[in-house]
């Protein structure tokens, strides 16, 4: 069967809406969404979570679950209408032409199918061959997914794979049949980031390689930024603009697309000097739009009459090449005006050390195999760690899975004890009194903001109770009038209404659940708080916000924050000093000027290179590394980092393999763990350059 | 995966022993003995003459030495006369010669005790009995089996459809119909006087000599059709949710037919959670066939077990509970090794 | 008079119904009408399945209330001359009918099920709920703490499990354990559980108030303790500890172990449940949140846990009812426990069975009857698993 030949856009989006059909209503889900993607061209499709970018994409593979139905529009792949295609029809162009990549590996793999089964599949049922060649030409696809031992890997089942290893398999399997259109759908999320940034590397390569379109959707401008030529940002159903990257990221001509921007942390944005513009307000709900302009209410330039009075259709921008926005006043909006700077605030002053670790270790003891027993392993979680943080400091925990981030976490608040060393909170050690045996001031002193907002909060309980069981705990107040009236201090202090005091966490969205969670936190008058990822799972306009907060409550009770993030763009904006850990092992500590350049660690390097940042102005260094993060239970010996080191071979002796490095100081607070020589970590450049516009 | 079955295996033999034990004492409750001494030795003997035959027949010493003794670990009990010769004991059998008789003589030298009702050895009884029962097992399975997982994996591939609703309806009825129920309506309708339809036999107790469809359908029937329900409502759950996974959208997407998605992707997942319901089910079969059993007359190891119960047989009772206990563990057993096979995510972790 | 058709029956017996009906005609309209308000119950109104389910069930908890209006003759007088009669059959005195024949006594089989419904709407839903007490009592901390104590728990709950039912009702429920006093002992272990289990929930809740918790726990302990005891102890027999004339409630004892051993079969279910749940719900961030406040163990299981696994449970307690009806069904099919007299459903299955293949009325309407009810408990289920996993 061979495919036909055609030459047009390979697929054409015209004013497409969809909508969910449940019980009560019908709720809209995209409203004349229209794009066009050209062969080899990679589309990418940005917007917060509920703006419909995966809907559009399910639309393109006809895959829209019972409830939903496309209500308006054609969608033609390869000039042939897919909303009016039989199951038939539709079955021939499914994972031949059309192939699409998923966010998570694991569940996109069959558990019980062996690798080759599931990728031998694809031609076997599109184009009929023979299992022999059905075989090779697997083999040959897993090889250019750059996997190691494809034969061996063939052979496995899906969970012998690491992360990073399914989304190869995923993405092999989706280029099996050579498809002239394929749909990523936020393929690196479940990733780190480094394994995110090879994983993006391959997709570009082999993008070009077999020369496939691609529709990129994703929540991340930076990846949008290194994968795409062209994109399309998505609000609350509708396409607000869409154009080149060149044109939407330097020349954005609509006031979502800028607020955006503004809120994201890039190179430059400093909590003092510059601080990040929250986008106002919350995502209207489906079924609860406004008129008109959906951003209207959230938009500064919004002007009632006009903004509000009814559909406003896309207008292309004048000189730029297929470059549209969906606003009334793109030209009256002066888009190079310079930010009004919000507040500026002066640099807190950095206080006395009060929390000290030295020399930390927690290992556990796991028996090999859950279920059938056997030998135990330890696990080293946690390996001489040791620092300090001081009053009102900010102190950043740098780390991808693994490392050790969150048992650190668990021995500071007291859930785990440490295996040796100590930590000094206020002079007082603490790390092997667990946390029933504290007293209550010491409890509410430490406390936690958790990362998943969607399960920081009881499910059953009401908001107020919550604030309130947390005041009781910590022995505040003597009534419960007066734990009554400070609840409805602390969600003033969070900046939501007393009015959410009687609402239960459902009703409440993802930031507002997460204000919740930090005025639980500080209802005992925390003066130290673990922040563990708070802002990485909600959208990047919320982050803004949630972030902002975070920093005033510290500034004004000069709090200790230790923000644990694999954000390095984040780390940057907002911390004082910056501990990198990999695999249990403190790789480097210093303050953030010293981490963010020159000497780095071989894995901060890394790190830095792999985080995609959405300016095009700057230039970076791609350092990609090999292979995937070693799993804690069976680490690498020496060097923790030593299996995906590049510098490695600059260590004469192959020392690395042998020794764990010393902690080294390289200059006045900043200490690295390494074996490279002074000469070597000398000749390092910077990883991230901004080019001079 | 040897660590993993002796593990299982010694948890097996910690818990027959439990529950074993559990048993004896229940059985050997003072009133128990009471009525054994009164069955076996006269109604009208006084509370001295019933004290001096549960001495002479072994019951006196305490109950854990007793069970030691039935199991075969504790030396069987003798009673000697006054210049200290053996004359009777446990292991000692009528008119044999104390001297030659094994000192050991519990379940677990094979020697099960003599039934008190039916005078014979326990071990035969029941031999003969689980025969019987294996064959109404064996028939149960082959229908229950096969229906159930058809009836579940129809409703489950395509949720909420009419076909679903309709099988769903179906095995929610069955698994609120207990076996005396169904077996009672059954009967009513297929073998009465009543309905005339007569086109089955009520009774089944002239299948032990000879099976035939008339007599033997029924009983099967009734058991089945429960079982039926649990499995096949287990089975709709199960291939729901394996049909709403990640995984089958991307095979679907991969242009794979549907008949293809269900037989290649869907089932072998889908079935991983009824293979397990189907083995532990069996304590429940059991239930059923002894209500079956004591319903249509078929006298089977159900049967026996309450004809023992009712008539004060310990011996026997205790017989056909160590058979029971062994019956379930050994499912159990078969089903945790079967779900490690099933699932190659645990096999090779 | 004459004997009553088929068409007469059946108006007949609407008629006695009638209380129930109008009850269900006035419970089903207020539900509806204000369904939006009534959370997860208002739901039910909007399944049809839920529906019918919950229509079931309420028919037989109203036949229950009402059954002393229904039943049209005492269920245990015998007319000899009603023997095995056929539905519709008059009365020799001729100024009633036997609207569903007369057994094989020459009872009423009509007010027979009508009063045994009694039974099973009274004891089915109480032991259902104790064993949910010690089930979760013990599933909660076995989950939570994992440990030695849930290899414990859960050896002890397997071995349980093990035992095949039907064995362990022969060996629980005769007349020689009734005499050993053995479910009086049980019931002293087992009745323990509600108490313990709201004693500990208000205080971990309340323990940082101590005047109300000690109120509230005063008021537990003196009302559940009177309970208790008058529960269990019975003047005469080994368990007796308050006089007779401060003994509230009498439970002979042949209703007490058949109502032990139900719960004693049921618990371990019900154990395996909780613990599955909790052991998904302690890896949530708000548990980890309230372990970092410092919350003590039996906070977080019965404040942050217990509630969140409502759901699950519910729907379990629906089915468990329907399971718990059948076993009391079976005890009465094997003449365990209950008196021969009794007009329970599964001791009339089984003084009908003997004679099925002539008369099989006296059998079949009761083994109607508990289909019915077990029916209806399980759509319920169904509908109520549907209604929460939706939105």
């Amino acid at each position: 069967m061979s495919k036909p030949d055609y030459d047009g856009p390979i697929l054409e989006i015209e004013n497409l809406s969809i909508s969910f059909f449940t019980r009560l209503r019908e709720i809209p889900a995209v409203m004349d969404f229209s794009c066009t993607v050209q062969p080899g061209e990679a589309m990418g499709l940005v917007g917060e979570s509920g703006c419909g970018k995966s809907t559009v994409a399910l639309a393109v593979m006809r895959d829209l679950g019972k409830n939903g139905r496309i209500v308006g529009g054609t969608i033609k792949f390869k000039g042939r209408d897919l909303t009016t295609m039989s199951e038939e029809e539709l079955r021939e162009i499914r994972g031949s032409e059309i192939a699409m990549i998923y966010q998570e590996p694991m569940a996109s793999l069959n558990p019980a199918m062996k690798i080759g089964q599931q990728l031998m599949e694809v031609p076997m049922i599109h184009e009929g061959v023979s299992k022999e060649e059905a075989y090779d030409r697997a083999l040959e696809v897993v090889t250019d997914v750059r996997l190691p031992d494809p034969e061996r890997i063939l052979k496995s089942y899906p969970h012998q794979l690491s992360g990073g290893q399914q989304q190869r398999i995923v993405i092999a399997m989706a280029l099996m049949s050579k498809p002239a259109l394929l749909i990523l759908d936020e393929p690196t999320t479940a990733l780190d980031v480094t394994v995110e940034a090879a994983v993006v590397d391959l997709v570009k390569d082999l993008g070009k390689k077999y020369g496939t379109s691609m529709l990129f959707i994703s929540h991340n401008l930076g990846l949008v930024l290194e994968v795409c030529n062209r994109l399309c940002v998505m609000y609350s159903g509708e396409a607000v603009e869409t154009g080149s990257i060149k044109d939407v990221f330097d020349k954005m001509q609509h006031p979502y697309t800028q607020a955006l921007f503004r809120s994201i942390p890039l190179p430059g944005a400093d909590k003092n000097a510059r601080p990040l513009v929250a986008i106002p307000g919350n995502f209207p709900l489906p079924h609860e739009r406004p008129n008109g302009c959906n951003f209207g209410p959230r938009c500064d330039y919004f002007q009632a009459g006009r903004c509000d009075a009814g559909d406003i259709p896309m207008f292309p921008v004048e000189g730029h090449d297929r470059h549209d926005t969906r606003c009334l006043k793109v030209a009256e909006i002066d888009w190079n005006a310079p930010l009004v700077a919000a507040k500026t605030t002066e640099k807190a002053p950095i206080g006395d050390v009060v929390l000290k670790m030295d020399d930390l270790r927690k290992y556990y003891e796991v028996s090999a195999n859950a279920l059938f027993g056997g030998s135990t392993k330890v696990v080293k979680a946690n390996e001489t760690l040791s620092f300090e943080a001081h009053e009102g400091e900010t102190l950043a925990i740098v780390g991808e899975s693994g490392c050790g981030k969150s048992t650190f976490a668990k021995v500071l608040m007291g859930l785990e004890t440490a295996t040796s060393g100590q930590i000094l909170l206020h002079n007082h050690e603490i790390q092997s009194t667990p946390i029933q045996e504290r007293s209550t001031e010491t409890v509410s002193s430490v406390q936690m903001v958790f990362q998943n907002p969607f399960d920081t909060l009881n499910p059953s309980m009401t908001v107020g109770r919550q604030i309130i069981r947390a005041l009781e705990i910590f022995g505040q107040g003597n009534s419960d009038e007066e734990r009554h009236e400070r609840m409805l201090e602390l969600l003033d202090l969070v900046k939501l209404p007393r009015a959410f005091a009687e609402r239960m966490p459902r009703q409440l969205s993802g930031g507002q659940k997460q204000r919740v969670g930090i005025a639980r936190a500080f209802a005992g008058g925390a003066k130290i708080v673990v922040a563990d990822e708070p802002v990485s799972a909600l959208d990047v306009s919320v982050q803004a916000a949630v972030t902002d907060l975070l920093m005033e409550i510290q500034r004004e009770n000069r709090t200790t924050l230790l923000f644990i993030s694999h954000d390095l763009s984040i780390v940057r904006y907002l911390s004082d000093r910056v501990m990198v850990m990999y695999l249990g092992h403190v790789v480097e500590l210093g303050s953030t000027d010293q981490v963010f350049a020159p000497p780095y660690h071989p894995y901060t390097e890394a790190l830095l290179s792999a985080v995609p940042i959405a300016d095009t102005h700057v230039e970076k260094k791609r350092i990609v590394l090999e292979g995937d993060i070693p799993s804690a239970m069976n680490p690498p010996p020496g060097c923790p980092f030593q299996t995906r080191c590049r510098w490695k071979s600059k260590v004469p002796g192959g020392l690395c393999e042998k020794e764990v490095p010393p902690f080294r100081t390289l200059a006045a607070g900043h200490q690295v763990k390494c074996h490279l020589s002074d000469e070597e970590l000398a000749s390092m450049e910077p990883v991230i350059k901004i080019a001079a516009e | 995966m040897l660590p993993f079955l002796l593990k299982r295996i010694s948890t097996m033999i910690l818990t027959a022993l439990c529950l074993t034990f559990v048993v004896f004492y229940l059985t050997n409750l003072p009133p128990n003995l009471e009525k054994l001494a009164k069955s076996e030795a006269g109604s009208r003997i006084t509370d001295d003459e019933v004290a001096s035959w549960l001495e002479r027949n072994g019951y006196a010493s305490p109950m854990i030495l007793r069970y030691g003794e039935w199991l075969g670990v504790v030396p069987g009990w003798t009673t000697a006369d006054a210049d200290g010769t053996v004359v009777a004991g446990r292991c000692i059998e009528k008119g044999q010669d104390p001297a030659t008789a094994a000192r050991f003589c519990g379940i677990l030298q094979g020697d099960w005790g003599v039934s008190s009702v039916f005078k014979d050895d326990v071990s035969k009884i029941i031999g003969v009995r689980l025969t019987l029962t294996g064959i109404l097992m064996f028939w149960v399975m082959v229908t229950m089996v096969p229906v159930s997982l058809l009836i579940g994996i129809l409703a489950g591939m395509r949720e909420g459809s009419r076909l679903d609703r309709s099988l769903s309806t179906f095995s929610i009825s069955t698994a609120a119909t207990p076996e005396y129920v169904s077996g009672v309506i059954l009967i009513a309708i297929f073998a009465s006087s009543i309905t005339g339809l007569k086109w089955f036999k009520g009774s089944a107790a002239s299948a032990m000599d000879g099976i035939t469809f008339e007599n033997f359908f029924l009983p099967v029937l009734t058991i089945a059709l429960y079982g039926v329900g649990q499995v096949a409502r287990m089975t709709r759950a199960s291939m729901a949710e394996v049909m709403t996974a990640q995984y089958i959208r991307t095979a679907r997407l991969k242009g794979v037919s549907f008949a293809n998605v269900v037989i290649k992707h869907a089932l072998r997942n889908a079935l991983i959670a009824p293979f397990t319901v189907i083995m532990l089910l069996f304590p429940w079969l059991l239930n059923g066939v002894v209500i079956v059993e004591t319903l249509f007359s078929y006298k089977g190891f159900g049967w026996t077990l309450v004809s023992a119960a009712g008539n004060n047989d310990i011996e026997l009772l205790l017989g056909c509970s160590v058979v029971a206990v062994f019956v379930v563990l050994i499912t159990q057993l078969i089903s945790d090794i079967g779900y490690v096979f099933l699932n190659p995510r645990i096999r090779i972790s | 008079m004459q004997d009553l058709g088929w068409s007469g029956i059946l108006i007949g017996i609407l008629k006695n119904f009638l209380p129930v009906w109008i009850s269900l005609v006035v419970l089903f309209a207020v539900s509806i009408r204000y369904k939006r308000r009534l959370g997860l119950y208002g739901k039910l109104f909007d399944s049809p399945i839920a529906m019918i389910g919950f229509a079931l069930v309420m028919f037989w908890v109203f036949t229950a209330i009402f059954a002393d209006l229904i039943a049209t003759h005492d269920p245990l007088s015998q007319i000899s001359q009603m023997k095995n009669k056929l539905p519709g059959t008059v009365q020799p005195d001729g100024v009633n009918w036997y609207l569903l024949g007369g057994d094989h006594l020459g009872r009423d089989v009509f007010s027979r099920v009508v009063e045994g419904s009694r039974i099973v709407v009274q004891i089915a839903p109480l032991a259902t709920l104790f064993a949910f007490m010690v089930g979760v009592s013990l599933g909660l901390p076995a989950g939570y703490y994992g440990g030695r104590l849930d290899t414990f728990l859960s050896f002890l709950a397997n071995l349980i499990l093990a035992f095949p039912v039907i064995l362990l009702f022969y060996l629980l429920v005769t007349p020689e354990i009734v005499e050993t006093g053995m479910p009086q002992y049980m019931a002293l272990v087992l009745f323990l559980f509600p108490i313990a289990f709201l004693m500990v929930l208000v205080n971990s809740r309340y323990y940082v108030v101590p005047e109300f918790r000690t109120k509230v726990l005063l008021v537990i302990g003196v009302i559940g303790g009177y309970l208790y005891l008058s529960l269990v102890g019975e003047v005469g027999t080994k368990v007796a500890v308050l006089p007779n004339a401060l003994d509230l409630i009498h439970v002979p004892g042949n209703i007490l172990i058949v109502f032990v051993s139900v719960v004693f079969v049921n618990s371990p279910t019900v154990f395996r449940i909780i613990r599955g749940i909790v052991l998904d719900i302690k890896t949530r961030d708000y548990v980890s949140a309230a372990q970092t406040r410092g919350e003590r163990p039996w906070y977080i299981m019965l404040w942050e846990i217990l509630p969140n696994a409502r759901g699950p449970l519910i729907v379990d307690f629906c089915l468990r009812i329907g399971y718990t009806t059948i076993l009391l069904g079976t005890l009465g099919f094997f003449g365990l426990g209950l008196s021969p007299e009794s007009p329970d459903w599964g001791s009339t299955i089984n003084a009908g069975r003997k004679l099925i293949t002539i008369a099989p009325h006296p059998a079949i309407v009761p083994a109607l009857a508990l289909m019915s009810l077990v029916l209806g408990l399980n759509l319920l289920a169904d509908g109520l698993r549907e209604e929460s996993l939706r939105d």
